[in-house]
């Protein structure tokens, strides 16, 4: 009985391809949408994940976020080098300059000065993040490197010349473009520049404190959660692993930004469109089939089995719409990165979106048989003689 | 109302059916008592509204009767409640409907196989037997057309075949000539008489059509959901044929 469900399901063309479509809609706006909110969150962390070699960042106590910055005196760092259990620690600087280019237009830039005499926290080569030049070429006088996206977004259609560097200014100072790297998109969408710590200090207007981040390593044996409590409870600057800082970051956007509500309001936009549409036409289609699945239970089908030839219909519809749907929201990823190459995608697709879509699909193609369900099981059989 | 005994494929007594309650209350059906034999083609007749699409729903186990006893095939239905009464339904009962009741989405074949399939047959030998049987009602050279692309009277010989398939051994067929013309009409009464009446089968056919009255082995003509009168035709087609 089966396939006489997939028979009736797919007789009419034009009412099983409404069907799909409202699944496939759904699942499309909901994973679509979800995949933004997701890369856009994952956006925020940008620094966190690119910015890599320590165990932990050290920074102020009231520091919320990877980008609010609270600078530190120098003291800071000796404070936490001195903690035990700490093998290294070195200074970062993450900050905002303002970049004066070659036309004369001015672009605000993420600028983050890393350690002198090791550059732990530059884009490492050994991670292929470095697309031109090398990573010393930081030692040289007035070297940055700058991020591919921003490059792009700078001068674009323009190829890396490294016999002729780009030069930008920031704060009257020179800035050589002496490299491109690969960075993940930031939530600002300004372009990355990378220099050493005592350089950027030069590209911002002068502070009494320019200290923003301190990376440090745990020594072996110490596990990097127990020396972010220790550093804490000795010198009363927060400190955080990686994972807990990028968990950190993602809260403050879900708390103190209207983000998620609006992603969140498309998201379940998407479920009940889909519902709705799914429900609709799925209802209708029932209630057109009325007179024949009367027919069925007349002829010795049983409730059960009735119920069971629904579902299937649903699971059908719910299957191949769920497929459209994710495979669309896919592509639209897939096309987004390609052809908006000036700019950070904010895109992120894990596997946890499709298991979270599959599952509202599921409740809107249950939801739709369970509507459709009830007049055939209330459907008194003698209705095939009337 | 006719002779009863163990000859008898429907056995009703005292039977009752109502609807509704209190000042709404409507009696379809009172104080029937009505034995149909196996081998027979009975008319039942009678104007709208008189009981007979009720009563054919309860002797096919669609409806539950309101009091009374309901012998079917020597099965008492009355006391015959949920899953028993469907796959009973399923087993034993064949249905053929005013309009057809085909599936759309299903060729003539396919349509015809339905009752075995939902007996748990094997679809391809399901399928064999169906054709084999709508060859035999004369639409050999139909089997894969669908129902829209079928005549009244073909859809109601897919129908008839889909509802021997299964050999029933009680065939139940609401006006099966109402929405054909009188030449169709004629076809499709003949083809019952010829594939549905059988020694061990019963066949009931509700019909307000005057003009089959002579494929009758017996006519039960209803007034009001009562009996009026039980007749024997002294000449049917059958006598002669």
């Amino acid at each position: 009985m089966n396939w006489v469900a997939f028979k009736m399901l797919t007789g009419d063309k034009t009412k099983y391809f409404g069907i799909v479509f409202g699944v496939s809609f759904a699942a499309l706006l909901m994973a679509q949408q979800s995949a933004i909110f997701c890369g856009l969150m994952r956006n925020t962390t940008s620094q966190i994940r690119d910015i890599q070699g320590g165990d932990l960042w050290v920074m102020d106590r009231n520091v919320q976020f990877v980008d609010d910055t609270k600078p530190m005196s120098e003291n800071a760092l000796y404070r936490v080098r001195g903690v035990e259990g700490v093998r290294w620690a070195v200074r970062l600087y993450k900050g905002m300059g303002r970049a004066r280019l070659g036309d004369g237009n001015f672009q605000q830039v993420i600028l983050i000065g890393v350690d002198d005499a090791t550059l732990t926290g530059a884009p490492a080569m050994e991670q292929d993040r470095l697309v031109h030049g090398r990573l010393e070429d930081l030692r040289q006088p007035d070297a940055v490197i700058m991020d591919e996206f921003g490059w792009r977004y700078l001068w674009p259609g323009q190829a890396f010349d490294p016999n002729n560097l780009k030069t930008i200014e920031m704060n009257d100072k020179r800035a050589r473009v002496v490299g491109l790297a690969k960075c993940n998109p930031t939530f600002q969408t300004f372009p990355i520049l990378y220099c050493t710590y005592s350089q950027a200090v030069k590209y911002v207007p002068q502070e009494r404190k320019t200290l923003t981040f301190i990376l440090a390593k745990a020594n072996d044996g110490v596990t990097p959660e127990a020396l972010c409590d220790r550093i804490h409870s000795q010198t009363g600057f927060r400190a955080l692993t990686d994972e807990q800082f990028f968990w950190a970051t993602i809260g403050y956007y879900l708390k103190r930004t209207g983000i998620p509500i609006n992603f969140g309001i498309t998201v379940a936009l998407g479920f009940f469109v889909g519902c709705a549409i799914a429900g609709q036409t799925f209802y209708l289609f029932t209630i057109e089939n009325l007179k024949q699945f009367g027919s069925l239970k007349a002829m010795g089908v049983s409730n059960i089995r009735l119920m069971q030839m629904i579902m299937l219909q649903a699971l059908v519809v719910g299957t191949i719409g769920y497929g459209i749907g994710i495979g669309g929201a896919a592509l639209f990823g897939y096309v987004f990165e390609r052809i908006v190459t000036n700019a950070p995608p904010a895109f992120y697709f894990p596997w946890q979106i499709m298991a979270i879509t599959a599952v509202a699909v599921f409740v809107i193609i249950t939801i739709a048989a369970t509507v459709s369900m009830r007049r055939v099981l209330f459907l008194e059989p003698a209705v095939v003689f009337r | 109302m006719t002779a009863s005994g163990p000859n008898s494929a429907v056995a009703l007594r005292k039977l009752f059916k109502e609807f509704g309650t209190g000042d709404a209350k409507i009696t379809a059906l009172a104080d029937v008592d009505l034995d149909l034999p196996y081998g027979e083609l009975v008319l039942l007749v009678g104007p709208s509204g008189c009981g007979k699409t009720t009563l054919i729903s309860i002797v096919a186990g669609l409806l539950d009767a309101t009091r009374g006893e309901v012998d079917v095939l020597g099965e008492n239905l009355t006391k015959m409640r949920g899953g028993r009464k469907v796959r009973f339904r399923g087993t034993n009962i064949g249905f053929v409907f005013q309009q057809y009741n085909l599936l759309p989405a299903l060729t003539a074949v396919e349509n015809a196989c339905v009752p075995l399939l939902i007996a748990g047959w094997n679809r391809s030998k399901a399928v064999a037997k169906a054709a084999a049987l709508l060859t035999e009602v004369g639409l050999g050279s139909r089997l894969h057309s669908y129902p829209n692309q079928l005549s009244g009277g073909q859809q109601q010989r897919v129908a008839i075949a889909r509802s021997l398939v299964h050999e029933p051994r009680l065939l139940v067929c609401d006006e099966p000539t109402a929405a054909l013309d009188a030449a169709s009409g004629r076809v499709v009464m003949e083809l019952i008489r010829k594939v549905a009446v059988q020694p061990d089968r019963a066949v009931i056919v509700v019909t307000h059509d005057s003009r089959v009255y002579d494929f009758g082995d017996r006519i039960v003509q209803m007034a009001d959901g009562r009996i009026e009168s039980v007749e024997i035709p002294k000449v049917n087609l059958v006598s002669s044929d």
